[in-house]
């Protein structure tokens, strides 16, 4: 890449077509509520980071060190928190989502404008909300505040409850933002078979956002409800059924892998096709194990519940249709391969993140597999296996994806580019960092290791120092490629419109784009990433575009 | 002449990222349907729950619905609120038909039912109150004694107390009732404030030269409330 060629920065672009800090306080303009949404995840991804590196000091040895049983509960509780709901739920969609969404379907902007904006505010209130309850609330329950706990616990976790519920409701507004925008929205020509796979994928994510979000709403306030007035709904000593709980909870909390995990797949498949210089082999089977994904991942819940009484009738239902999700991932797999085979491969630092994706999701998603068997499950239930598992295939992929969505998408989002070497090293610090970090925690899953304790046998420690060290290199990664992107920020080259010469419809423009995104009004007569022939006309960003 | 022709440009409003106005109803109308999805799934946890317990403490529950709900009121209130669905269908015809104060009018009609329904309410609940029949810690009543205060009436229901196994779940059962209708109820509220805001809007003549996409999207959502009564209103009294 060489980005510098002749590339000059437009005069007129949507940082300096208005100005002022109430310009952004107020904006309508999905790029800049993308970018107020990208400011609080990476705060929210710094935070939960922090708290990860501190639960690792405190595994470095086997007895109590740095702090208390009861601290460290709250650590874990506070880490799982902001990291599910501050940060991997929001990040892809609302940052890159919001950004792209429009400029992909060749729009002016996302259909509600508005309502985008309040679920931007939404999400901070509730963000802050929930921050002040669980600190001050000193609440001990883990992420998934499993009742009969988390209501007799004596901490404060009803105030917990209510902020989670106005996150949710962000990111239900945000979700039908995105339906209605990509069926409303379309340029004339982008009919539903050009769609870039970015938008297929936003799609699923929104439909399960939308429809798998109000029911933990409502069951983090019957939690309220039931500490506050003593319902007893999930209190066995009062009729109540505890499973109950559990069954809502992981209807909404094990679709909610795929909105985190969904837009992610939607970013590697526009890094593979950008950087092999091909559309996605096997486009129309990605768009629909997308959907099969959206659709299947509602109805296997049950295999969060194999040790809690479930029946083995239902048990055995739920592990074959949890194993589904793997064939529509596995499709994708497979789509992603074929794309590299035989590709004019260009290895650039998204590109070798989009690898590091696959490894995580194929590993991550493997474990996964293992886990659905039953007789399997019930020796790794809540040992370190299972937060390896997860941290590979939510983290480690997402977190692979997020990082790739940010070096693709930052020359277009900012107009300039970072140094290539710096980011490179500091993704290679970040995939080292986190395989150390986690094999171990496999291994010591399978050694019997159980999670959320802040003691271990002796025997563990060798194994737990390698996760701590990992714990750090991962971190150290982490904040070489933010200094590297603020670095760039400032100083970096000047990027041009097509650094990377992609044929995605975003790039169909300046970079940084204008407040209404194009100089022309799109309309597409392709499908996206066509590399064959000449590229469409690029747009004259020489023209000044006035204050709108 | 030249009112008219204001008039006709701001029929035509609409934002700079739609065509046209009706592009831009197409979109509000689809965003309020997907919202009334998101509304439906959250009542679903609470019908599961009730599925469950009922399940579970079937002759308790039947037993308590019988005998401590008032399934007349019930009717009442299902009746109130069909023919508020109707008036609001009204404001929606008026508002097509740019008959600013009409809207208005039927506003305020939907609007005095919905208070109607909430006055039942407020009689249900304050008795239920008095007869200690709320949720968990609170429940206080002596449900031995109440069944042998009900022989009678039970018996012209055609159920035998005798062979039912009425007691545990019984606060259940109210932990579901103010659950449930309370939720549907806080819905009637956030549905009358948001018709109120309709209605001075209609006053103020904004429909009869505004395109009417708000009245319609509002009722739409009271139909929302009104649907969920309907399942609410079986549910509980009748079963
Ligand atoms: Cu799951």
């Amino acid at each position: 890449m060489s980005p510098a060629e002749s590339a000059h920065f437009p005069r007129w672009h949507f940082f300096n077509q208005t100005t002022g800090v109430m310009s952004w306080l107020t904006t309508l303009d999905h790029k800049r509520i993308a970018l107020m949404y990208f400011g609080a995840v990476v705060s929210a991804l710094i935070l939960g980071g922090l708290l990860a590196l501190g639960i690792r000091l405190e595994l470095f040895n086997p007895e109590p060190s740095l702090v208390d049983a009861q601290t460290y509960n709250r650590l874990f509780t506070l880490h799982g928190m902001v990291m599910v709901f501050l940060f991997m739920v929001p990040a892809i969609p609302a940052v890159f989502g919001n950004f792209f969404l429009p400029m992909m379907l060749g729009a002016k902007d996302v259909a509600f404008p508005r309502l985008n904006l309040a679920s931007f505010y939404i999400y901070v209130t509730g963000a802050l909300f929930t921050l002040w309850a669980i600190v001050h609330g000193g609440v001990d329950t883990g992420w998934t505040f499993y009742v009969p706990y988390s209501t007799t616990s004596v901490v404060a976790v009803a105030p917990v409850m209510l902020g989670i519920f106005i996150v949710g409701l962000s990111s239900i507004l945000t979700g039908l933002n995105f339906i209605v925008t990509t069926h409303t929205l379309r340029a004339p020509g982008l009919n539903w078979g050009r769609l870039p796979l970015f938008v297929w994928n936003l799609y699923g994510t929104s439909i399960i956002s939308v429809l798998a979000t109000p029911v933990i709403g409502i069951v983090a306030l019957l939690v309220a409800a039931e500490i506050i007035f003593g319902f007893g709904l999930f209190d066995p000593a009062r009729g109540g059924d505890p499973v109950l709980f559990q069954h809502l909870f992981w209807f909404y909390s094990h679709p909610v892998v795929y909105v985190m995990v969904l837009p992610a797949m939607g970013v590697v498949s526009e890094v593979f096709a950008t950087f092999c210089r091909r559309q996605i082999f096997g486009y129309k089977m990605l768009a629909v194990a997308t959907l099969g994904i959206a659709l299947v991942g509602f109805f296997v819940w049950g295999h969060h519940l194999f040790v809690a009484g479930q029946s083995t009738f239902d048990a055995g239902i739920f592990g074959v249709l949890s194993m589904l999700v793997g064939v529509f991932t596995a499709i994708k797999v497979f789509n992603w391969v074929m794309t590299l085979y035989k590709g004019a491969v260009d290895f650039t630092v998204p590109f070798a993140l989009a690898c590091f994706f696959l490894y995580f999701l194929i590993f991550g998603g493997m474990t996964g597999i293992a886990l659905a068997v039953i007789s399997l499950d019930v020796h790794w239930h809540d040992t370190y296996y299972v937060v390896a598992h997860f941290h590979f295939v939510m983290v480690g992929s997402v977190m692979m994806a997020f990082l790739a969505a940010v070096h693709y998408w930052f020359p277009k989002m900012f107009g300039r580019m970072y140094s290539e070497r710096v980011a490179l090293s500091a993704v290679a610090f970040i995939f080292i960092g986190f395989n150390l970090t986690f094999v171990p925690q496999f291994l010591l899953g399978n050694m019997g290791m159980p999670r959320r304790y802040h003691q271990y046998l002796p025997m563990f420690q060798s194994l737990n120092v390698a996760s701590t060290m990992g714990a750090f290199i991962l971190g150290l990664g982490m904040f070489l490629s933010l200094f590297a992107l603020l670095w760039a920020l400032k100083w970096g080259a000047v990027a041009g419109d097509n650094p990377f010469h992609s044929r995605g419809y975003e790039w169909n423009t300046a970079s940084p784009p204008v407040q209404h995104n194009f100089h022309t009004p799109q309309v597409i007569v392709d499908g996206p990433h066509n590399y064959e022939g000449p590229p469409a006309a690029q747009p004259t960003a020489k023209v000044a575009h006035g204050v709108e | 002449m030249a009112s008219n022709e204001a008039a006709a440009v701001e029929l035509t409003a609409h934002a700079d990222h739609f065509v046209d106005a009706a592009h831009e109803r197409r979109a509000a109308q689809f965003g309020m349907w997907l919202f009334l999805a998101n509304e439906i799934l959250l009542f679903g946890p609470l019908f599961t729950a009730f599925a469950l317990y009922r399940y579970l403490y079937r002759d308790t529950f039947a037993y308590l619905s019988a005998v401590h709900l008032d399934w007349k009121l019930g009717t009442v209130n299902t009746v109130v609120l069909l023919v508020s669905s109707f008036t609001v269908v009204v404001a929606g015809w008026a508002a097509r038909c740019r008959r600013s104060i009409w809207v208005g009018h039927a506003l305020i009609a939907t609007i005095v039912l919905a208070g109607g329904f909430l006055v039942v309410k407020y009689f249900e609940y304050t008795h239920k109150f008095h007869e200690g029949l709320l949720p968990g810690k609170y429940f206080t009543l002596d449900l031995a004694h109440d069944v042998a205060l009900h022989m009678e009436s039970l018996r012209e229901m055609g159920l035998n107390p005798a062979q039912m196994r009425i007691g545990p779940g019984a606060s259940m059962f109210f932990a579901l009732y103010f659950l449930i209708t309370g939720l549907h109820g806080l819905h009637v509220v956030i549905g009358m404030g948001v018709l109120g805001w309709m209605a001075v809007r209609a006053y103020r003549g904004e429909f009869a030269v505004r395109n009417d996409t708000p009245v319609e999207l509002s009722g739409l959502y009271w139909h929302l409330v009104d649907l969920i009564w309907i399942f609410v209103y079986p549910t509980l009294y009748l079963l």
